[in-house]
């Protein structure tokens, strides 16, 4: 079924380039600016399962990256475990501490859940910045001669590179795997009217468990690739509200609901985010254009760039989705 | 006739307010029952207790010889009842099919997408929908939303339909139409259990009528038997000669 | 405690005002805590260009507030006002982005400080700061305004109108957008007041205001929507129970029991504990 799609197809293709491009040219430093990107799309696919197809604005999403990249940095390092294991690891454990945690939240509705995500990313950030075994505030650093599992630490940064591409690639995948399946439609209808929903026989309370564990799981695998690949991580650098900012303007910015918006609106964002960063006039003001350009979406263009070019092009609905 | 639905003294408060008041009655297979009264009398509460969305105080609701009194709403689905709203609930940006797919998809069936897609096609077929398929919800009229919240209530495949003032809001021509599904509804071999204010339409289709004031159960019978209740005059019809002109207009 | 009682009054003051605004027009006013510090700068300002009694400059802030609450409005919320709460909740969002971004780039994150102190008393083992109880009485003052305000003026009375059923309050006569335009105003103006109170009291920076938005929606749940002064009653018993518990945790927990206590409140009342729940 998903394999009809054009969309999947796209998604291969871009992934393969992603992949390749940087490996063919040996462009270090291309490679570091598209993992960033990467980064930013998997961030902001996964959060797209929860604000775009169930409607449920998640403000604290980077606490599962955060929080991933700790359990994963955690089990490879101290542990020593094989990285692919323990991104998967953290990536379930997570999943399963979403489930938990969704049980209790997800009775809340539109705005209350959205400012209790953000109390969840506060509460685990000051949980950590009090954790002995993860370094406290001080976080965890991975030494040298770790990355000699992996071949050495230039082999390893590639390595993490492709499993880093190989985590975007199925978050896109997942997105629009569960797009056009049956679990899809019912998270669709909670998003249109939840107490409708619920009359027309959706299990609301269990379908929007399982999304916010499931939107839990990518961003966690990836967060522990990339903080094992950087070397370090803190309750500063981990829990980023920033970022968790970041990721809803990407997703508005795109288009939520479908699965190129978030790739598109993360890939534009972080072009534009490096220019602000880099630019001596803007650094200050990253803060200011991107909530500017948050309101603007929010007031003029709800939709986002896909949902505008859907009311230029209404054909284009069937082909990228 | 079997007893498919037996409510048995069912109250609901909400804070200093007896919505609903020790009401008990039974709706039996192929039939149409109304619930007719004044504003404010409860029937919406009473609805909304029998599928689950509030829970009863007191008293009992059989659904098909189960015990659904304490059962959440998608779960009431599932077993075969389903329910329409007064103020219509469509889910807005997706289409007129896709709405009713949902109903296919989380009905008694719990279809899977393909078959519940062709299941989609027949109801709005059956309700005269069919050309608007790909519409987004938001764009149809009052009387399409109203045929399109019953059929994504008919998508479920239910065994008894609750229908909360269908007619509200219609004009002459739509109200026909509605009542013909209705009737076609009723014969298909569902059967309903109808809330409405339009008299002519109420008495004409219904069976049998429970007539409802202040939360209480005034009177239950045949259409012309309750329409010459004393009570049921004073209370909300106003008119005792109701039934004769009825009659005549029939 | 006795601080605790007397914080808690501004507290109140702070939630008064984003209740004030959800039960109005059912948003949750996101650039709340921001409007906060904003008035703690606004504060700071106003007090280093005229040195007088800092509680008297509290009247110049409330009016800039009630500027900055119309002007935010007509920016951030009167376009999004028919739509789902989340588009309000985006937009007021967005704005508190932009307004913590350009205060950022104005003041960076060091903190700052208003030196002004009144003198206090103590009878017997107990201290009274003159500080906090200036503030605390200000912050009791503002709500009796906004009590009478509600229920003894015409654009009061409109304003609780148009939160009861918009619709009929149309029906009457009553321009629902400037009843909205007022609310949100005054609401912002409570919140900038109530951060130019706290600066007199505690050193602050822009990131300041975050953590009073937190105690304002603890606030405002516990008390129940709509309800200004109930507001101003939950926020001392929070200041009070801050005070009872400080002495035996450490500071930083603090942020944590209130978002437990405000998931748990909502969970558990989800129409807030002093209401009564209606048909």
């Amino acid at each position: 079924m998903i394999l009809r799609r054009p969309v999947f197809w796209l998604i291969l293709v871009f992934a393969a380039l992603m992949a390749f491009v940087p490996l063919r040219a040996n462009n270090v430093s291309l490679r570091e600016d598209l993992i960033l990107v990467a980064i930013a799309i998997i961030l902001a696919s996964n959060l797209n399962l929860m604000i775009g197809y169930t409607g449920y604005v998640n403000f604290g999403h980077i606490v599962f990256y955060g929080l991933g990249g700790y359990i994963g940095l955690y089990l490879a390092t101290v542990r020593n475990w094989n990285l692919v294991l323990a991104a998967l690891a953290s990536g379930l454990g997570v999943s399963l501490f979403a489930l938990a945690l969704g049980m209790g939240i997800l009775r809340l509705r539109g705005a209350y859940f959205a400012l209790a995500t953000i109390g969840i990313l506060v509460a685990v950030q000051s949980f950590v910045a009090n954790f002995d075994p993860w370094g406290r505030s001080t976080g965890m650093y991975v030494a040298f001669d770790a990355y000699e599992r992996l071949g050495g630490a230039r082999h390893a940064l590639w390595i993490t590179y492709f499993l880093v591409i190989g985590v975007m690639a199925l978050s896109m995948i997942l997105s629009l795997g569960i797009k056009i399946s049956k679990f899809g439609l019912g998270l669709f209808a909670i998003r249109e009217d939840e107490d409708a929903a619920l009359v027309l026989g959706v299990n609301t309370t269990v379908f929007k468990a399982i999304i916010y564990s499931v939107s839990a799981f990518l961003p966690a695998v990836a967060g522990a690739l990339m903080f094992y690949k950087n070397g370090m991580i803190d309750p500063s650098i981990a829990f980023e509200f920033m970022l968790s900012l970041e990721g809803i303007v990407m997703l508005m910015l795109g288009g939520k609901g479908t699965v190129v918006g978030a790739a598109l609106g993360a890939g534009l964002y972080e072009k534009l985010r490096s220019y602000l960063l880099t630019s001596p006039k803007f650094s200050n003001f990253q803060l200011v254009i991107a909530g500017g350009l948050l309101l603007l979406v929010v007031l003029f263009a709800p939709g986002g760039l896909i949902g505008w070019l859907y009311r230029l092009v209404p054909r284009a609905r069937k082909v990228i989705e | 006739m079997t007893t498919l639905l037996e409510v048995s003294g069912v109250s609901k408060r909400f804070g200093g307010l007896q919505a609903v008041s020790d009401v008990s009655f039974s709706l039996g297979e192929r039939e149409i029952l109304g619930l007719i009264g004044p504003n404010g009398a409860g029937k919406t509460t009473l609805f909304n207790v029998v599928n689950g969305v509030y829970k009863a105080d007191k008293g009992t609701v059989k659904f098909a010889g189960e015990d659904i009194t304490n059962l959440p709403p998608n779960e009431v689905v599932h077993l075969g009842l389903a329910r329409t709203h007064q103020i219509v609930k469509p889910l807005q940006d997706m289409t007129v099919l896709e709405n009713v797919i949902v109903g296919a998809c989380f009905g008694r069936e719990y279809l899977a997408l393909q078959p519940a897609r062709k299941v989609a096609l027949e109801v709005l077929e059956r309700v005269g929908l069919a050309k608007s398929a790909e519409m987004s919800a938001r764009s149809l009229t009052i009387a399409g939303k109203k045929r399109l919240e019953v059929a994504r209530a008919l998508a479920a495949r239910p065994k008894l339909l609750l229908l909360d003032e269908v007619l509200a809001g219609l004009n002459p021509t739509e109200i026909t139409y509605m009542i013909g599904i209705v009737r076609d509804i009723r014969d298909s071999g569902i059967s309903v259990f109808m809330i409405e204010h339009v008299m002519q339409a109420i008495m004409s289709l219904s069976d049998r009528i429970v007539v409802l004031s202040f939360g209480q159960k005034l009177a239950e019978g045949q259409p012309e038997d309750v329409a010459r209740d004393p009570q049921v005059i004073e209370a909300y019809l106003g008119d005792p000669d109701i039934a004769e002109k009825l009659k005549e207009n029939n | 405690m006795i601080d605790g009682l007397l914080i808690g009054s501004v507290y109140g003051l702070a939630a008064m005002g984003l209740s004030l605004i959800w039960g109005v027009m059912d948003v949750i006013n996101l650039t709340h805590g921001a409007v906060i510090a904003l008035g703690m700068f606004g504060m700071y300002i106003l007090f280093a260009a005229f040195p007088v009694n800092a509680y008297l400059l509290l009247l110049p802030v409330i009016a800039a507030g009630l500027l900055l609450g119309l002007v935010i409005y007509w920016i951030a919320v009167h376009w999004v006002i028919g739509r789902s709460q989340l588009s309000s909740l985006l937009s007021t969002f967005a704005v508190n982005m932009m307004i913590i971004g350009i205060g950022t780039a104005i003041w960076s994150t060091s903190p700052y400080n208003v030196n002004f102190t009144l003198r206090g008393f103590t009878v017997g083992a107990y201290t009274f700061d003159g500080n906090h109880l200036a503030a605390a009485g200000a912050a009791v003052i503002i709500g009796l305004a906004l009590e009478l305000f509600l229920y003894r003026t015409r654009p009061g009375k409109a304003i609780r109108a148009v939160a009861d059923n918009r619709e009929a309050a149309e029906l009457m006569g009553i321009s629902s957008t400037m009843v909205l335009a007022l609310a949100f105003a005054i609401g912002i103006a409570l919140a900038a007041a109530s951060g130019a109170l706290v600066s007199t009291l505690f050193p602050f920076t822009i990131l300041s205001g975050a953590g009073y938005q937190m105690k304002s929606f603890v606030v405002t749940v516990l008390a129940g929507l709509g309800k200004p002064f109930g507001a101003l009653v939950a926020g001392v018993l929070l200041g009070l129970l801050e005070g009872a518990v400080t002495p035996f945790i450490a500071v930083s927990w603090i942020p944590l029991i209130e978002f437990g206590l405000f998931v748990v409140v909502l969970v558990a009342f989800p129409k807030g504990i002093f209401t009564r729940a209606t048909a």
